[in-house]
């Protein structure tokens, strides 16, 4: 009898894992910046997913390439045709951890990410700070990070080499509310 | 220890590996939509004949294009180059969707003005569709002054009208087809035996060899040829080369001009004999507005308010 309380006990512990302390967004922002001495480029993504495990710290993103929208369609186009190559591969992938995230208060405070992200095909390691704000009904994550474009063999011809910045500034701003099945 | 065993699997069951599965969740909430597929060609023409693609609202393209003579005519011509049609143009996008153009031939000193819309999309996903259709129309204005005295053409009989149905289909990242029946219209013919309306079909491809090279071949069939010249049908095969801004095409075609009416129904030389031109397509894109940009922001404001 008293293992069978036991048993219920761990379904329930699992079951309140499970479902009830993810806190996810669909509606994430990134953006990259590149700048260069003939141009600034910005693209923006507003369908950014994201989803974090309270329990342990646990965050993976997914960014549909597709969805980033640059001021000129030409250059929209020519990101996904000939940079990313959207069509195969579709998605940047990041699978990570947040450090220390149990002990955290309820204010503003740093927080150190690391995990491993997938752009072009390619994965990376990656750590990198973040402003981060939990509540009861929120948790919102705001950094930059810098990426170099060489590392995920997105390759640049060289009549545009110097309208590309080696390294492009990515921000996010990530409004997680718990997520219900 | 048996119950702390049950306790222990029961755990190790219903404790997730969670990583893969917060994936796993993202992948299930990732909403279905339905997804265009882009850059089927990469410039508005095949070759000689347009493509199902069109520039995007705001986009202004300059294009240059020149055929040179018979590369058979041998060093003292400099194999063509010294003989050379001429066409420029500019063509714009007036939607996502609609896009126009006007450019004059050196070729019998022709004016054509064009638009180009499309109607379908090939699309991925939810409720997919398999092919793209445009259509596409335009009006040819010989202003060449051949006519023997006294013979003056109207201004009607000088034009001429061409009507295409553009259905193209991406098949894979490096494969994309387009089948174009196209149905040209002439107010006034040479002689009697001339069809007014001439009927034509034509294929074209693209296989991508790189991220920004591709190989195009073109074939225009001719139902009901014109009978006051010796009419064959239009080939050709060209390199696409993209570079920024830029779509640089290099032909070897059959054909002399650069319109529709024109090289469907006029051409007269025969590649397999040699008679083969060297061409190309060199295009420039501006873009006015920044209309992505807007629709972003208004998109953000919106959002804003309906938030409070």
């Amino acid at each position: 009898m008293k293992s069978l309380h036991i048993l219920l006990c761990c379904f329930l512990f699992s079951a309140l894992m499970n479902g009830q302390e993810k806190f996810l967004t669909k509606q994430g922002f990134t953006s990259f910046f590149s700048s260069s001495p003939v141009e600034d480029i910005k693209a923006d993504n507003n369908q950014v997913l994201s989803i974090i495990d309270t329990s342990t710290g646990a965050i993976a993103i997914s960014i549909l390439m597709k969805s980033f929208m640059f001021e000129k369609s030409l250059m929209q186009e020519h990101f996904n045709e000939n940079y990313v190559e959207s069509d195969k591969y579709p998605k940047a992938i990041f699978k990570g951890q947040i450090a220390n995230f149990k002990n955290l208060g309820n204010d503003e405070q740093l927080v150190s990410i690391h995990g491993d992200i997938t752009i072009h095909g390619v994965t990376k390691k990656i750590e990198t700070q973040a402003k981060i704000v939990r509540t009861e009904e929120n948790i919102s994550l705001t950094g930059t990070f810098p990426i170099t474009v060489a590392d995920f063999k997105i390759k640049i011809p060289s009549v545009v080499i110097n309208n590309i910045a080696e390294t492009v500034a990515v921000t996010f701003e990530l409004d997680h509310t718990p997520y219900k099945k | 220890m048996k119950n702390f065993l049950i306790v222990f699997a029961v755990l190790a069951i219903s404790s997730p590996s969670f990583s893969q599965d917060l994936l796993d969740i993202l992948e299930e909430e990732t909403p279905k939509t339905k997804e265009y597929v882009s850059s089927t060609f990469k410039g508005t023409r095949i070759l000689n004949g347009h493509s199902i693609e069109n520039r995007k609202k705001g986009i202004l393209e300059f294009v240059i294009s020149h055929r040179f003579g018979r590369v058979n005519l041998g060093a003292d011509e400099l194999y063509g180059l010294d003989q050379s049609n001429i066409r420029f143009a500019f063509e714009y996008g007036l939607s996502d969707n609609l896009m126009v153009g006007i450019g004059r031939s050196s070729f019998e000193k022709t004016y054509d003005s064009f638009f180009k819309y499309k109607l379908l999309k090939q699309s991925t996903d939810k409720n997919s569709f398999p092919f793209a259709i445009s259509l596409f129309g335009s009006a040819a204005y010989r202003s060449i002054d051949d006519f023997e005295p006294g013979n003056e053409p109207s201004f009607n009989e000088r034009l001429s009208y061409t009507t295409q149905v553009l259905i193209a289909r991406k098949f894979s990242p490096g494969f994309s087809l387009q089948i174009t029946p196209s149905y040209i219209h002439r107010n006034s013919v040479k002689i009697n035996e001339d069809p007014h309306g001439i009927f034509a079909i034509g294929i074209g491809s693209r296989v991508k060899l790189t991220q920004r090279i591709s190989i195009n071949g073109e074939y225009h069939y001719t139902v009901n040829p014109l009978e006051s010249i010796d009419a064959t049908n239009s080939l050709a095969f060209g390199v696409d080369i993209e570079t920024g801004g830029h779509v640089f095409q290099i032909i070897l075609s059959n054909s002399i001009t650069m319109i529709e009416k024109s090289f469907i129904t006029e051409s007269t030389d025969d590649f397999f004999e040699g008679d083969v031109h060297l061409g190309f397509n060199i295009s420039r894109a501006f873009q006015f507005g920044k209309h992505k940009k807007k629709k972003l922001k208004e998109k953000e404001e919106e959002d804003k308010k309906s938030n409070n």
